[in-house]
């Protein structure tokens, strides 16, 4: 593969570069601590026992024989709970959720009772044990027939609730799209789905709850993204006081938004522990963590785009019934009930937009903002990629010659979008170019040329996205969860030897802070990488912040980490001002040390300068000894994230069966402070791409079965559909980030479903094919194709 | 029942259910909590051990079954304090990132290696066929099995 080297500094030990993982070492030994790995003294083990049905009354839980299981500890159902006032909790969009089944079930897997016994085998045995008895409801399971007049009324316990719709939600103006769109030559529309998928990280969900009786303490050791949110929700919902709960998020086995929320299996097993005075685990099995924990998407779109006949894009509009399950939970800031989506303008200079959104209630699961999707900015960006590429069909324009004809150019930064966004930086066409050039874009169109007029065999396919992301939620006046402002703190302490820890809000599921985050500090105060210790996913340990998901850690939690490292070196400043008799006006910097000005011979280094500030040095008035600082960061505005990939596909027509053949990914996520990591989050990504693509659905009978329930039928890509990525790099700094860098971890998962559906695509052209939904296994591709005859009019234009 | 099993060279007498798991005995009651488990099905072999020399994905094992029988697991890769060229290639080319599939991406690279001293690309890609990453998209965990085939005996120094 290709890699071009980024710009800047490469310095292994004193700041951005290539610098290996301090997390690996762990790793690499099976020395992680995952929450499964947790064992606690006298732990005991939670099982949850869920409703086979999709919809249902539940008449009666009898729990009798459970309870006699000689190792079964307690039982908890519903009624249970009800006692407690813990039956239903928040769900993270204002909502709320059944922890345990008090009136109905409302999707196959819902969470009916809990049982705690001495073991899992133990645990297992006794949910057999429980009679629960069910009387069947016709569930509501197609989206589209949610809001007809027929159907039953899912959320019948919502006071006044005659219906299934949740809320409608616009963007853009109406009007303006209107007259735009009557005034342009074409206008091309297609219904697009953005199927139910699941992020499945490797580790399910899981928590160790550890209620201490005699002090009252309540210790979490939990699979979260959100520690610190997770702390007070607890708080909010149990009535726990916030300064006896600890919620430790270990290490992570993946998130990938899976593990944001809050789950019934975590409510239950805290309520275990105080129940049975001792620590109870709980962990989900793969199907539990399939069927019941956040989805992601399940956007049914109508979109429409009009364009002048030379190919000026003026208008895009459109129009999403959004499928959010039984409970209204998805995660996304409170103002946004369709998180981002309104960026569905992608990265086009389009003078007129609007969207509405209706969300509805189905049973099946929860969910909705989960997998890499930026607040859904993965349905907007796969929507409007979908839209140039058949308008391109229709005008005869070559896809990236159209792209390239309509993206927001370098001058018009920052860049006011049609539905309200400000992009801080990009160079558009530059990245597109690049991408271009590395695939070899028109040796690869002569090739199809070639191959289309000998009309046998594979068929190849080509295909371009270009997106534009919105990632690092956010400024507070806009965006809070459950009203916590997404603003992150850090604090620094640098000890009398010049070794310095930092606290920080956010943690790590895989994305490497302990080492990216060191090398920030490293960077901005000029200490070696290994000087610098990152203390994470731990409430009692770290200050508060809205944690990792939606690509915000490097936007906030980075940029308040250079904050707080700018804050320890003017510290250092007036140290070394004393230490060298010299006002601080005076001195230079130069990494790691503070010098007379005109004079570097003279300076003190940042390990001297920690040691005289822990010493008996005299400071000045007013100034306090030691040397630390800490911060809390309110970005300005989200960071802007951009890239433009590129798919190479081969179908077999026989089959439908599709390879990707070769993947050209162009990131430009402004300053990289640690490559080698950037590409790794990109990599994964494109994997992801592929996989919702070409297999991952979750699909239900109408029955409301899930059919997904297993790794067996939720097909994730291997190694084997993936090829060798083929990377490159712009660099656009963005100009509020106070390193320049921009979010990466989702960039991929939101640009490259949409390269490779269109390459697909584009494949089939030859068969009159103008759109596919996703996934296009070979069952769907090859139905695509039957009753269409290969064109040679279409083939070869 | 009665079993014994030596895992990485130390033999463990146990008294176990017939349906234990061979995943749980070694997490559970040994307490080699480095291999993992994932799914159930045998899809994402997270949970690969070597049983007598061969990879087999141990959450649809019996640990009956391992019984009289040599495990190696992720813990035994390490020898007499220095890593195994696979471990340092892992890292070398970050083919890690939140390291949960790691411990059975790496058991199945020292089989291959073991047997194919220096596969190509579509070798590694195969032999990893029947193990899943959610983080790196294979590419980098291709290049560390790589690695480790072009530095067989290692780094000098160990990380």
């Amino acid at each position: 593969m290709t890699v071009h080297e980024t710009t800047g500094t490469q310095d292994r030990h004193h700041g951005f570069g290539r610098v290996p993982r301090k997390e690996d070492a762990r790793f690499i030994r099976g020395k992680g601590n995952y929450v499964d790995d947790i064992k606690l003294p006298g732990m005991l083990y939670g099982a949850v026992l869920r409703s086979p049905h999709a919809h249902a009354r539940l008449v009666s839980v009898d729990t009798t024989a459970a309870e006699a299981h000689p190792q079964v500890k307690a039982v908890i159902t519903g009624e249970t709970l009800a006692g407690l006032d813990l039956a239903w909790m928040p769900t993270l969009s204002g909502d709320v959720q059944a922890v345990l089944a008090t009136d109905k079930v409302r999707f196959q897997g819902q969470e009916v009772a809990f049982v705690v016994a001495e073991n899992h085998y133990a645990a297992r045995d006794a949910l057999e044990l429980i009679d629960v008895d069910y009387e069947a409801l016709p569930p509501v399971v197609d989206a589209r027939r949610a809001l007809d007049e027929d159907v039953p009324v899912i959320r019948d316990d919502l006071e006044g609730r005659t219906g299934n719709h949740i809320f409608d939600w616009e963007a853009g103006d109406a009007a303006h799209a209107e007259r735009v769109f009557a005034e342009s030559d074409v206008v091309v529309a297609q219904d697009v789905l953005y199927p139910r998928v699941h992020p499945a990280p490797l580790e399910t969900c899981g928590i160790v709850a550890d209620m201490d009786k005699v002090t009252g303490k309540l210790t979490v050791h939990t699979t979260t993204q959100a520690p610190h949110a997770h702390r007070t929700v607890y708080a909010l919902v149990a009535g726990l006081p916030e300064h006896k709960i600890r919620v430790v998020s270990p290490d992570i086995g993946g998130g990938f938004g899976n593990k944001v929320g809050i789950y019934p299996g975590y409510v239950c097993a805290i309520v275990g522990s105080i129940v049975t005075g001792r620590p109870v685990k709980w962990m989900e099995d793969r199907s539990e963590n399939l069927m019941t924990t956040s989805f992601a998407r399940d956007y049914h779109m109508r979109g429409e785009i009009a364009a002048t006949r030379d190919g000026r894009i003026r208008g895009i509009r459109v129009k999403v019934l959004a499928d959010h399950g039984a409970f209204n939970g998805t995660a996304q800031p409170t103002k946004f009930p369709a998180g981002f989506f309104h960026v569905f303008t992608g990265s086009y200079d389009i003078e007129a937009a609007h969207c509405a959104v209706t969300g509805v209630y189905t049973n099946k699961a929860p969910g909705g903002v989960a997998y890499a999707c930026s607040f859904r900015i993965t349905e907007a960006a796969y929507l409007v990629e979908r839209l140039i590429d058949m308008l391109a069909l229709e005008l005869d324009a070559d896809p990236a010659e159209l792209r390239l004809r309509n993206l927001v150019r370098p001058e018009q930064f920052p860049y006011s979008t049609a539905t309200g966004w400000e992009y801080d930086s990009g160079d558009y066409p530059r990245t597109l170019r690049h991408a271009m050039d590395i695939a070899g874009y028109d040796k690869l169109r002569a090739e199809q040329a070639e191959r289309r007029r000998e009309g046998t065999g594979s068929l190849m396919g080509i295909g371009i996205s270009f997106f534009t992301e919105a990632v690092g939620a956010g400024p507070r006046k806009h965006m809070d969860i459950l009203g916590l402002g997404m603003a992150d703190g850090a604090e620094l302490r640098v000890h009398p030897t010049g070794k310095a820890v930092l606290r920080i809000s956010v943690q790590t599921q895989g994305q490497g802070h302990e080492t990216t985050f060191a090398q920030i500090v490293a960077h901005e105060l000029g200490l070696p990488v290994d000087d610098v210790e990152v203390v994470h996913g731990d409430t009692d340990q770290t200050p508060f912040g809205l944690g990792t998901y939606g690509s915000r850690s490097t936007p906030v939690s980075g940029a308040a980490t250079a904050v707080v490292a700018r804050k320890v070196k003017e510290r250092a400043r007036i140290v070394a001002g004393a230490m060298l008799e010299a006002s601080p006006d005076d001195l230079e910097w130069s990494p790691g040390r503070w010098s007379v000005r005109g004079d570097p011979g003279t300076g003190v280094s940042m390990q001297e300068i920690a040691m005289a500030a822990h010493g008996s040095v005299e400071l000045p008035e007013g100034v306090e000894g030691h040397l630390d600082a800490t911060t809390v960061y309110n970005p300005p505005n989200l960071t802007y994230p951009f890239g433009a990939y590129i798919a190479v596909v081969e179908v077999d027509p026989g089959t439908g069966k599709v390879s990707v053949r070769r993947f050209v990914a162009v990131d430009d996520c402004g300053v990289r402070i640690n490559p080698m990591i950037v590409e790794g989050q990109v990599h994964g990504g494109l994997a992801d791409g592929v996989g919702m693509a070409l297999m991952q659905v979750m699909a239900f009978d109408e029955d409301g079965n899930h059919l997904g329930a297993s790794f067996m039928d939720y097909l994730l890509p291997t190694s084997m559909e993936c090829p060798s990525w083929e990377l490159g790099e712009t660099v656009t700094p963005s100009p509020h980030h106070p390193l320049g860098a921009k979010g990466v971890g989702e960039s991929a998962t939101v640009g490259s479903p949409a390269a490779i559906v269109n390459a697909v695509v584009d494949a089939l052209r030859p068969y009159g094919v103008r759109h596919a939904d996703m996934p296009l296994t070979p069952a769907n591709v090859w139905r695509v194709i039957q009753g269409r005859p290969f064109r040679t009019d279409l083939a070869i234009p | 029942m009665k079993i014994t099993v030596t895992v990485n060279g130390e033999a463990f007498a146990r008294e176990v259910e017939p349906r234990l798991l061979l995943v749980h005995l070694l997490r559970d009651e040994l307490g080699l909590t480095g291999t993992h488990w994932g799914c159930d099905t045998s899809n994402c072999g997270a949970c690969a051990v070597w049983l007598d020399g061969v990879p087999v994905k141990s959450c649809t094992v019996l640990a009956v079954m391992a019984d009289g029988k040599e495990v190696r697991t992720v813990e035994g890769l390490e020898r007499d304090g220095v890593l195994d060229p696979v471990q340092q290639g892992f890292s070398e080319c970050h083919g890690l990132q939140c390291g949960f599939c790691t411990p059975g991406m790496m058991m199945v690279s020292r089989w291959l290696l073991d047997r194919v001293p220096d596969p190509s690309e579509g070798e590694i890609r195969e032999a990893l066929s029947g193990q899943i990453c959610r983080c790196t998209g294979y590419e980098n965990i291709v290049r560390s099995v790589r690695w480790a085939a072009d530095h067989p005996a290692g780094n000098e120094v160990t990380s």
